[in-house]
């Protein structure tokens, strides 16, 4: 095949539950790879906080919606003459198809690259996968659709039992079940069929309880196969692959097993004929002989089944490439654009090729984060819908030391493998031994009671291996309880992944004894490399863990460096953006001379790639790891004068930053903003004095310890008032309260939260919100730019549409906030990043003059930083770090104040996994609920507008059906919207209240009842399909989820339709179709541009 | 707590917790990179005289069977892993690698840093070690001085069969199909499962059998084993394979190959720490296609001598080492790599259906029907 010369490669759009910052990672890689190559790519994506989306990373990149008409109008642009699509998951490869069957590869001669479209569909479709693994006689399991009582028999004869049914288009999959005896089976097939708007039940043989494996293979276009990793699953199977413990490699296959399935998955790569990386998943009988589960005497099943292939690189293919070091998207890339993968160099040995096994000679655990912190009202069950937003993953020479520091990693309020939830206490059946976020804590905890391993097995699904090291765990947890601490207890539970926390709670010490112990007696980690081939060979690769072994391999990086700490696993607050800024500071330091150290714990992101740093620690960030990692670099601690290197904590977000007070107590440099600096801001009580001594006006409020302190406080400030904890990030705990009961119930979830630091009680205004960031450095202010919320105070930031510039602000609003801003950044002396929000509030009278409020400091890089960076050409990370090093504003190249505003609007807007998250209300308040984000740019505010709308699925189309449910003191803002929708063609249908005021207008409605009051109800009309949008605010802002608001919120989430629960989010996605509807026939309604041409503004 | 010692030629100790027998051993201290197979491996008499070592760090998780082996007994001197699994988990496991160990008496030792031991034998080479428990490590490495060295001895006749023998594990022999006689220097059973699952009779015989013996058990092919030690002194054997090319197609693997190598004028030499994994890539010359194989070889074939007929089908990826040879007149073919896997991959079968072509070629009317499995 003939090496293409220009490549369109297509990104995976905003962070979502279930495609996240592994498509970074894959989509970063693939750029470079085709550099590497010759090959000129060209890569689209809407997600602004992307290291890919980075301008010199690809060589052109557009941040446009991912739709067929706008790739169309690249491809006619650009004229590439290939397609990557595997790169950008499940989003690019359906782009492909969708590409392909509007004709549009064909008709500019495009060629598809990596995996062909016969491949995707024959993954996609059940039957054609199903025929095709038939064909290769690879066994899949039994599966029938039943209608009714013949076909459920019929199903029933061919499938046997147990079997699985799951009703068709059931809210949340509800009517389902398991049937393990006839009588069941005839009861959950008539409830499901009764449950299922279409009368359809699926029966699937069921596989619960058999061992998940997965298989990352990789293939070239001449047919060589090679695997380079497989998992094993510590839950078994019944809970979806990124919702499971995973180990690499697998611990309980022989190698007879090991072999079988590796064969399995190379058939399927080679049958499927991709040219790139493949997910393979199956399941294995754990026990053929005695299966429980088996099926009538007689009928053999086969020892294994495939369940699943992705034709692509995957989550699983970014875990599979950080826990072997092998760079599975790289090599797709290069594989993608012809070469073989023996021409392709292994960029780890630097002496062997791709083509080769990776060998590990370590275990590597990883755990996912979900959401639960944020939502405990939630679902926690966890089955087949994906519910987490990230994952950590660690990496040890014993399996427990490697589930400790994922434990560790996770940075769950500081939990370790000790905690239990207070309930559980009481008896045996409390703890929830099903699938949920917290099982691996109620497994220890029954472990701990005594707990029959064979009989938890059974029960769990978990295979005894891994029970068994569980027990090793508790077994250390009484010794440490009961004996004294000696040398060789003491190293052995830290081999075990017991932390200093852990063991000075269980043997009665603080952490900072048992790591003076660990120092009195020399037991300190080493550090090993991940090298792909354990130790055949000679690596060169800068990659490390931690490890209670002999022999050190991370000998101090020589001259110059600075430790860049990350931000750990994506979470709804914490997401890709603080990524993009740890690397682009590891980039920093590298430019300015230094060599870059990056401490990480998620394998998605493109911060853990090998070569984004000069040294790589795959490590918790908690105060433990980071100083064995600074100490280490300092020499290992064999020079107790040693100095250790310089921390920088100002990228990693609030993880980073919320370990500034004990670097800096335990005597390691921070560089950058101080952690007197980062206190000062933090602390609310210091703030407050702070901003009054400069006559900055915030909110009244006050910080309070008791609950007590907040009622009279509340009282003084008048209600509404809005309750949060210092030093959280994404607005945890945060709300809207509306009077004392509310309040009191806060405070208390507050606290908990805040562990001891004050809580923050604050005159609620629902102004303008406004956001900027800022670089300082000590005497000037750098402002590149400000951004406007759609959404006004009351939303938490993250979860906003901002714009860039402030379009809607008056040229005295932004003289007081670059005021503001400088006089901040100067007076807490920051050095580098710090953002800061302001709430803008209507005059009180008509001739008076709006007052700005500042509302919030973060003496850190933020969310936004990449958005900006992006639309202003300002490297805000780079110069932050330049200055950190010693580098004034000035130096650098840049004066004080507010940047040249730039030619062009950008709009973000947040993007939400809420039909992920069953039992989660999706109304925007304080607390952040989006899991990522889009950016629409362009010349104009509605075409920017249109576009970040389109991206973000909120657009509306003319001609469909709304649905309206505003609270009283909405129904005004309400008025010109319903006009405009009616003058767009939507039929417009309403609750009482809502109609009556529509019917007023003399505007054709239909009226619908309240949810239990009849039909058609106000679910009815989102189920059938008759709205295609919904428009609901929430009555008061702690809206119980036994309301009918809760019930429409989440029908309009499930039936994936938008739904707005903010009345100005509402009316941005109005006048944008306003604006198209006006501009209709004028030509294209937006831009589609290279993001440079934006910003140099050419026609 | 430390109770066993690992002693290195050059005065490197290790130590770490007894494993198995509490006997000594000594042997030539190897390393594999195969994260699966223990039982496989412990029991491929290609390890005869050697310490085996495996890199990846958790052993012995799926316990010990009755199935999985590749000769009658383990066949490794000593067993060191970083830890061995006391609480094994599998429907098919009958018993602890510690058991096992013991049964065969043989020792091993766990807890010691096995990356720092594989980085020792990959920077300074591949050396005599030994096992102790009632020693220091100054009397042990004494003793160990006084030891033969690893490639001074033969131990091809410790682990080659006593007397030949038919092979079906089913029971049933396949009376139609093609007889292979197998040359046992070593061989593993997978060898002989292969061959017979392919439809063959097989009849394996001991190490000294000569090449009129073999002939004289009508053959339609002869398959040359792997087996342990420096191919340099095994005369015998050799004398053999000469006396087989052009009588009957061969069919040569791991040491068998390098016997043929010698035979076809080339020499072989030692490799500074050989190649033992299941993850060793090789390219077939003549396709270009490469295959991930399962390797355990310490001796490689120079190429530099070969007769002009003999052409290197096969070429390690990684190093460029001799991996296969195919002779233009001859039916012979050698691979330096284990296709019959056990552990490790099974992607090289293939290669046993290309022999029993070339065998069907070469006897058309001797076997009774051309059957395959």
């Amino acid at each position: 095949m003939n090496k293409p010369d220009k490549v369109l490669i297509i990104g995976s759009g905003p962070i979502v539950i279930g495609q996240a910052a592994e498509f970074d990672y894959a989509g970063t890689q693939a750029c470079k790879a085709m550099r590497e190559e010759g090959v000129t790519s060209v890569l689209v994506n809407s997600n602004p906080a992307t290291i890919m989306t980075d301008e010199g990373v690809a060589d052109v990149v557009y941040i446009e919606p991912i739709t067929v008409e706008v790739i169309t109008r690249i491809i006619e642009r650009e004229r590439p003459d290939a397609i990557l699509p595997t790169l950008g998951g499940q989003t690019g490869l359906n782009m492909a198809v969708a590409l392909h069957d509007a004709g549009v590869l064909e008709k500019h001669n495009v060629r598809l690259l990596g995996t062909p479209l016969e491949a995707i569909r024959k993954a996609e479709d059940r039957e054609l996968f199903r025929t095709m693994l038939e064909e290769i006689g690879e066994p899949v399991p039994l599966s029938m659709i039943v209608t009714d009582e013949a076909s459920a028999r019929a199903a029933l004869d061919r499938i046997g039992l147990p079997a699985v049914v799951r009703p068709a288009y059931t809210l949340g999959g509800t009517g389902g079940g398991i049937a393990h005896s006839l009588d069941e089976y005839a009861r959950i097939v008539e409830g499901g069929l009764r449950a299922s708007p279409i009368t359809q039940v699926l029966v699937e043989q069921s596989l619960l309880g058999w061992k998940e494996v997965e298989y990352e293979v990789m293939r070239d276009a001449v047919g060589n196969v090679i695997t380079v990793c497989n998992m094993e699953n510590f839950d078994a199977m019944g809970v979806h692959t990124g919702d499971s413990i995973v180990v690499a490699p697998s611990q309980t296959l022989s190698d007879k097993e090991y072999q079988m399935l590796r064969s399995a998955s190379l058939n399927i790569i080679s049958a499927l004929g991709i040219e790139g990386g493949c997910n393979v998943q199956l399941a294995l009988a754990p026990n053929p002989e005695t299966t429980p589960w088996a099926v009538e005497p007689g009928r053999v099943l086969p020892p294994y089944y495939v369940i699943e292939v992705n034709p692509r690189v995957s989550r699983s293919s970014a875990l599979a490439s950080k826990a072997t070091g092998y760079p599975i998207a790289r090599v797709a890339s290069k594989i993608a654009v012809g070469r073989t993968l023996d021409e392709i160099p292994n960029a780890v040995t630097r002496k062997t090729t791709a083509a080769f096994e990776p060998a590990l000679d370590y275990v590597v655990v990883k755990i996912p984060r979900w959401p639960f912190d944020k939502f405990p009202f939630g679902d926690r069950a966890l089955g087949t819908q994906m519910k987490a937003t990230g994952e950590v993953m660690a990496v040890d020479r014993t399996f427990e030391g490697a589930l400790q520091k994922a434990v560790r990693s996770l940075e769950i309020g500081g939990r370790s493998l000790l905690w239990e939830d207070p309930a559980w206490k009481e008896g045996h059946d409390e703890r929830p031994l099903h699938p949920t976020d917290e099982r691996l804590w109620s497994i220890m905890a029954a472990v701990r009671r005594g707990a029959d391993l064979t009989a938890l097995s059974r029960q769990t699904g978990v295979d005894l291996w891994f029970l068994h090291k569980l027990d090793n765990i508790v077994s250390m947890e009484k010794r440490l309880l009961a004996e004294p601490l000696t040398p060789a207890l003491l190293r052995r539970a830290k081999r075990l992944g017991f932390s200093d926390v852990q063991i000075g709670t269980l043997a009665d010490r603080l952490p900072e004894q048992v790591r003076g112990l660990r120092e009195q007696w020399g037991i300190r980690p080493v550090y090993k490399m991940v090298d792909t081939c354990a130790a055949e060979f000679d690596a060169a690769t800068p990659y490390f863990y931690s490890s209670y072994e002999q022999e050190n391999e991370a000998l101090p990086e020589p001259g110059k460096k600075a430790l860049v700490i990350g931000s750990g696993p994506i979470r709804i607050g914490q997401g890709i953006e603080f990524d993009y800024c740890s690397v682009h500071a590891a980039w920093a330091l590298g430019r300015a001379g230094y060599r870059s150290i990056m401490a990480n714990s998620n394998p998605e992101t493109v911060s853990t790639d090998f070569d984004t740093s000069d040294r790589l620690y795959f490590e918790p960030l908690d105060e433990e790891s980071v100083r064995d990692i600074l100490e280490n670099e300092a020499g290992g601690g064999e020079d107790a004068d040693a100095e250790l290197p310089a921390s920088i904590v100002q990228f990693g977000g609030q993880t980073a930053i919320n370990l500034a007070s004990a670097l800096h107590a335990a005597g390691a440099p921070i560089i950058g903003s101080s952690s007197e600096t980062i206190d000062l801001a933090e602390d609310r009580r210091r703030f407050e004095a702070f901003l009054g001594e400069l006559g900055i006006p915030q909110p009244p409020g006050a910080a309070v310890l008791q609950v007590e302190d907040a009622i009279t406080t509340a009282a003084t400030l008048g209600y509404p008032v809005l309750v949060r904890p210092s030093y959280v990030l994404g607005g945890r705990a945060m709300e809207i309260v509306q009077n004392p009961t509310e309040l009191a119930r806060f405070v208390q979830q507050a606290a908990e939260v805040s562990r001891g630091k004050p809580i923050l009680i604050d005159k609620y205004l629902e102004g303008k919100e406004v956001e900027v960031d800022a670089i300082c450095d000590g005497e000037r202010v750098l402002i590149p730019g400000i951004m406007e919320h759609i959404e006004r105070a009351g939303v938490h930031s993250g979860d906003s549409m901002a714009v860039y510039p402030g379009v809607h602000l008056t040229a005295a609003e932004v003289d007081v906030i670059v005021d503001y801003t400088t006089r901040i950044g100067l007076a807490l002396d920051v050095r580098g990043l710090m953002n800061v929000q302001y709430v803008i509030m209507p005059p009180e009278s008509a001739a008076g003059a709006t007052s700005v409020y500042v509302i919030e400091v973060n003496p850190r890089g933020s969310r936004t930083v990449p958005f900006l960076s992006k639309v202003t050409g300002v490297p805000m990370v780079r110069a932050a770090v330049h200055i950190m090093l010693g580098q004034s504003l000035r130096e650098q190249g840049y004066e004080g104040g507010l940047w040249p505003r730039q030619p062009l609007v950008a709009v973000k807007a947040p993007v939400f996994s809420m039909s992920k998250l069953i039992g989660v209300d999706t109304y925007l308040g304080p607390e952040m609920k989006s899991t990522g984000e889009v950016m629409g740019i362009d010349a104009t505010f509605p075409a920017a507008l249109a576009k970040a709308l389109l991206s973000a699925d909120l657009a509306l189309a003319p001609g469909g059906g709304v649905l309206l449910s505003v609270a009283d003191q909405h129904k005004t803002s309400l008025l010109p919207m319903i006009h405009h929708l009616h003058d767009a063609g939507f039929r417009l249908y309403a609750t009482e209240g809502t109609a009556g005021m529509i019917g007023a207008l003399g505007l054709p409605v239909t009226q619908v009842t309240k949810r239990l009051q009849g039909h058609p109800n106000v679910l009815d009309v989102i189920q059938d399909g008759s709205v295609t949008c919904v428009i609901n605010t929430p009555e008061g802002r702690y809206t119980g989820t036994l309301r009918d608001g809760f019930y429409i919120r989440r029908a309009a989430t499930e039936k994936r339709i938008p739904c707005f629960t903010s009345i100005d989010t509402a009316r941005a996605a109005v006048d944008a179709l306003v604006a198209a509807m006006t501009h209709r026939g004028a030509g294209p309604a937006y831009q589609v541009r290279p993001l440079a041409e934006y910003r140099d503004g050419g026609a | 707590m430390s109770d066993a010692l690992l002693v290195l030629e050059d005065g490197t100790a290790f130590a770490g917790d007894a494993l198995g027998a509490r006997v000594r051993a000594h042997g030539e201290v190897v390393f594999t990179t195969a994260m699966t197979g223990y039982q496989e491996a412990l029991t491929d008499p290609s390890f005869a005289g050697q310490v085996l070592v495996m890199t990846y760090p958790l052993q012995g998780n799926y316990g010990i069977n009755r199935d999985d082996i590749e000769s009658r007994r383990i066949q490794a001197r000593a067993f060191v892993v970083r830890e061995d699994c006391d609480t094994p988990s599998h429907w098919r496991s009958s018993g602890t690698l510690d058991a096992y160990l013991r049964e065969n008496d043989i020792p091993g030792i766990a807890g010691i840093d096995t990356r720092a031991l594989t980085r020792t034998l990959r920077t300074a080479g591949v050396m005599m070690g030994t096992l102790t428990h009632d020693e220091t490590a100054e009397q042990a490495l004494g003793r160990l001085r006084d030891l033969p060295a690893y490639g001074a001895t033969d131990f091809v006749p410790w682990v080659s069969a006593r007397e030949a023998y038919g092979y079906a594990d089913d029971g049933a022999s396949a009376a139609g199909g093609r007889h292979i006689v197998v040359l046992d220097l070593g061989v593993k059973y997978n060898i002989l499962r292969v061959l017979h699952r392919l439809g063959c009779r097989v009849t394996a015989v001991p190490c000294h059998t000569s090449a009129e013996e073999v002939l004289a058990l009508a053959p339609d092919g002869v398959l040359l084993s792997p087996g342990p030690g420096d191919p340099a002194l095994l005369d015998y054997a050799m004398q053999a394979a000469r006396g087989l090319v052009g009588k009957t197609p061969l069919m040569g693997i791991c040491l068998g190959h390098q016997l043929l190598g010698e035979v076809f004028g080339a020499r072989t030499y030692k490799l500074k720490f050989g190649h033992r994994g299941a993850n060793h890539p090789v390219r077939d010359e003549a396709t270009g296609r490469v295959y991930v194989t399962a390797q355990n070889h310490g001796y490689a074939v120079d190429d530099a001598g070969l007769d002009a007929d003999v052409v290197v089908s096969h070429r390690n990826v990684n190093d460029g080492t001799v991996e296969g040879l195919t002779h233009r007149r001859e039916a012979v073919m050698t691979i330096q790599y284990h296709a019959e896997a056990s552990p490790g991959p099974l992607d090289s079968m293939y290669l046993f259906e290309r022999f029993l072509a070339m065998v069907g070629e070469a006897a058309p009317t001797t076997a009774a029907s051309g059957r395959r499995a």
